[in-house]
């Protein structure tokens, strides 16, 4: 008991001022990626060639990058042959509706708060139902990982849940593969309205680089009406965790 | 009886595919039973598609006495003679041969799809599936139980936390387990069939995600399949650098695996305190690469982040901040006599049942069995810098933990090693075009255990086929074993000290 009480004294208070406070990622740390046209060769395709997924896509003067198509790679740097593309270091990546992550010459329009009659439901309380439909485990442990003491989800009020009866919404991991399809949707209808669904990571929003496989459904779209789509493979924590305090209007002013 | 001539190989070195010896089926059979009789590891068994002789199977033996890989094949037909009955080690290899290339296996007991998918090209399925339907995932027939008393628990496919998903049935006498059977496959992306004719851009990124948690292992061992295959050697720093992201994501996994064991008990202490050190160990992984999971870490050919000088020192400062608040985290458990007095005795494994399932990694060495790629097999910087063999014998839940503690103490100082010792020059060599009709073996010991990669190329150098095995392919049926006799309630903790991986089986 002793020993209890001085290894917990030791290990100190651990959970991150945020989102008081600016938190420190790694320098080498890969956020929303950018590039810079005027550093472009005349008529350079190398980095559409390049990315895995087919999430860059030229336009008139400039490229659309499909963020939610995005892997957050290095690939498509690696090919430039000019050094125009750069990821700067923002994490803050979710989005309300697909074609917001289609970033270019628009800049990435954050998810907004959701309307007020669901706000007023969930914005202090939302119970979330986790389903992996595919997906890698990586998307799964940084979703789990916020309900440790580090990130502490609860007090912001989120919680996940074992049964849908008990949710508010779904937190879709993964492709959605054929096997899970069925699953999945008996998890939604489980759940009482009015209701949300949440995307997390490449696959569950396009398929990732499951794109275009015959075992799989290229993302929940399609699936099941989705709130909020937050890109990565996988998303950092603060990725998902600031995707979801936007969602409750919690983050409007940052 | 002449045992046949086997192609033996090291770890990732290549041969010509028509190397490979083609024998009679029947000697095919015997000799695998035979030398896993005799003390042979079953690393890979599948099925290859020969353009003019319809399927070969084809086997990789490993020896850990003298680190030799040993590949053999067969001609079949529509079906041959089951190994299992003789050779349990080959149970869920055959049910996936039956399900991906449509032959069966004759006299296979308990003959069900592992994966449930229609099988590759035009081969037929041998459930009579129709091809217009869609496959009902877990719709087949389950072992049951009949008597006074006894009932089924079904579980799943989805679970009750942030898991992956997968399908348990508990046969129950009360609260006791007499037997539970896995079904799994609803992680199924078809994988394998997508690598066929590859390697494409997706190809690298498919191998990160095969198992997210293992994002390093798998792509130690692609890499070292293609360098293998296209003869690049890999410069001495990036080799030390891979094993450390190797050892890193070792340590993140064991020591959450704590925290989970400890949680599934109800011990919140060291579950709270290990929930957030495996964050700091990804965050390690996170200083060298940005990615928590090791991301874009390595390429063929070498790695594409370098721990320099400046970061050096930030990394191994928070390496023994991490490693110091793990040792207080880890001993608190075994302090405890009522954490110990749950985890000792439980979801045991005997060395025997261990050898006969062909279990690996940390399962197989909680049962006494010293086996570990990274020292029998050893690739990169294992070769050079040797890391000690853990061991326990007990096979219980409390060995597979105790295991862990032990493994992330020797990871600590095997990191700290190699970090002092960086190898100077450079972190990458290019890697060339992969060759024609070669094929090479790769072996890994990832946190779960053994990964096997098998490449072989076609006439173009591109994939004819591309096998791989995790080790959680040889270890789910440990799990089911383990849970004879258990009380159900125990499933959460034998569960969690073994965590395996759904997407790493599904594929």
């Amino acid at each position: 008991m002793l020993k209890s009480l001085l290894a917990r004294w030791q290990q100190g208070y651990r959970t991150i001022p945020f989102p008081s406070e600016k938190v420190n990622l790694p320098d080498r740390f890969r956020g929303r990626p950018e590039i810079d046209p005027s550093k472009c060769p005349d008529g350079c395709r190398e980095c559409v060639k390049a990315c895995p997924t087919d999430a860059i896509l030229p336009t008139e003067n400039h490229f659309q990058i499909d963020l939610g198509r995005c892997l957050f790679c290095t690939d498509c740097q690696e090919a430039c042959p000019s050094g125009a593309i750069t990821h700067s270091s923002d994490y803050r990546l979710a989005a309300r509706k697909r074609n917001d992550l289609l970033v270019g010459e628009e800049v990435l329009r954050l998810a907004g708060a959701l309307e007020e009659k669901r706000k007023k439901l969930f914005g202090k309380s939302l119970k979330l139902r986790q389903v992996s439909a595919g997906g890698c485990n990586g998307c799964e442990a940084d979703v789990n990982v916020l309900q440790t003491i580090v990130f502490d989800l609860g007090r912001f009020g989120i919680q996940f849940v074992a049964s849908p009866r008990h949710a508010d919404g779904l937190l879709v991991t993964g492709p959605v593969t054929g096997n899970m399809s069925s699953a999945l949707h008996k998890a939604y209808e489980a759940i009482p309205s009015p209701k949300l669904v949440i995307a997390v990571g490449a696959c569950a929003i396009a398929g990732g680089p499951y794109m275009g496989q015959a075992e799989v459904k290229n993302g929940v779209d399609g699936e099941l009406p989705v709130d909020l789509y937050i890109p990565g493979c996988p998303p950092h924590p603060l990725t998902i965790l600031d995707g979801l305090l936007r969602l409750l209007g919690r983050l409007e002013k940052g | 009886m002449v045992s046949p001539v086997t192609l033996n190989l090291k770890n990732s070195q290549a041969a010509n595919c028509s190397d490979i010896p083609v024998y009679p089926f029947s000697a095919f059979r015997d000799h695998i039973i035979t030398s896993v009789k005799n003390g042979a590891k079953l690393s890979a068994l599948f099925g290859n598609p020969v353009t003019d002789q319809g399927l070969q199977l084809m086997s990789v033996l490993s020896y850990p006495e003298s680190g030799t890989l040993s590949l053999l094949a067969a001609s079949v037909g529509e079906s041959y003679a089951s190994l299992t009955p003789d050779c349990p080690a080959a149970h869920w290899f055959e049910r996936e041969i039956a399900e991906q290339w449509g032959v069966t296996p004759l006299g296979h007991p308990w003959l069900k799809p592992i994966r449930f998918h229609q099988p590759f090209g035009n081969h037929a399925n041998i459930w009579g599936w129709n091809p217009d339907e869609a496959v009902k995932p877990g719709v087949t027939d389950f072992f049951q139980v009949k008597g006074e008393e006894v009932h089924e628990v079904a579980v799943g496919p989805i679970h009750a936390g942030v898991i992956e998903p997968g399908h348990f049935r508990f046969n129950c006498h009360g609260e006791t387990v007499l037997h539970l059977e896995i079904a799994l496959g609803y992680q199924h992306r078809g994988i394998e069939r997508a690598l066929q004719s590859g390697p494409d851009k997706k190809t690298l990124h498919m191998m990160e995600t095969l198992a997210g948690d293992t994002t390093i292992g798998h792509y130690t061992a692609y890499c070292q399949a293609l360098e293998g295959l296209s003869g690049c050697a890999v410069p001495p720093r990036a080799q030390a650098l891979r094993a450390m992201a190797l050892e890193l994501e070792r340590l993140a996994n064991h020591t959450g695996d704590l925290g989970a064991l400890a949680g599934d008990i109800g011990f919140l202490p060291t579950a709270s305190f290990c929930g957030r050190l495996r964050g700091d160990f990804l965050n390690l992984t996170a200083l060298i690469c940005g990615n928590r999971f090791g991301r874009d870490m390595i390429r063929p050919g070498g790695v594409l982040f370098d721990l320099e000088e400046q970061r050096k020192e930030k990394f191994l400062g928070n390496l023994e901040n991490a490693f110091r608040d793990v040792k207080r985290a880890a001993e608190l458990l075994w302090e405890s006599s009522s954490v110990v007095s749950r985890f000792e005795k439980v979801g045991v494994i005997t060395r025997e049942q261990a050898v006969q399932l062909g279990l690996v990694g940390p399962a197989a060495r909680a049962c006494g069995l010293a086996h570990d790629i990274r020292c029998d097999f050893p690739a990169g910087a294992y070769a050079d810098f040797k890391i000690p063999i853990c061991t326990q014998e007990a096979g219980d839940v409390n060995a597979r933990a105790y295991l862990r503690w032990m493994e992330i103490q020797k990871s600590v100082a095997y990191v700290r090693t190699l970090a002092n010792a960086l190898p100077p020059g450079p972190i990458r060599t290019p890697a060339g075009a992969l060759p024609a009709n070669r094929v090479a073996v790769s072996m890994v010991e990832g946190w779960r255990g053994e990964i096997c990669h098998v490449a072989m190329t076609d006439d173009v150098g591109k994939f004819h086929r591309y096998k791989v095995v995790d080790p959680s392919f040889h270890n789910w049926m440990g799990l089911a074993v383990a849970m004879r006799q258990q009380q159900i309630s125990d499933f959460p903790m034998c569960n969690k000290s073994f965590n395996l991986s759904y997407c790493g089986h599904d594929l």
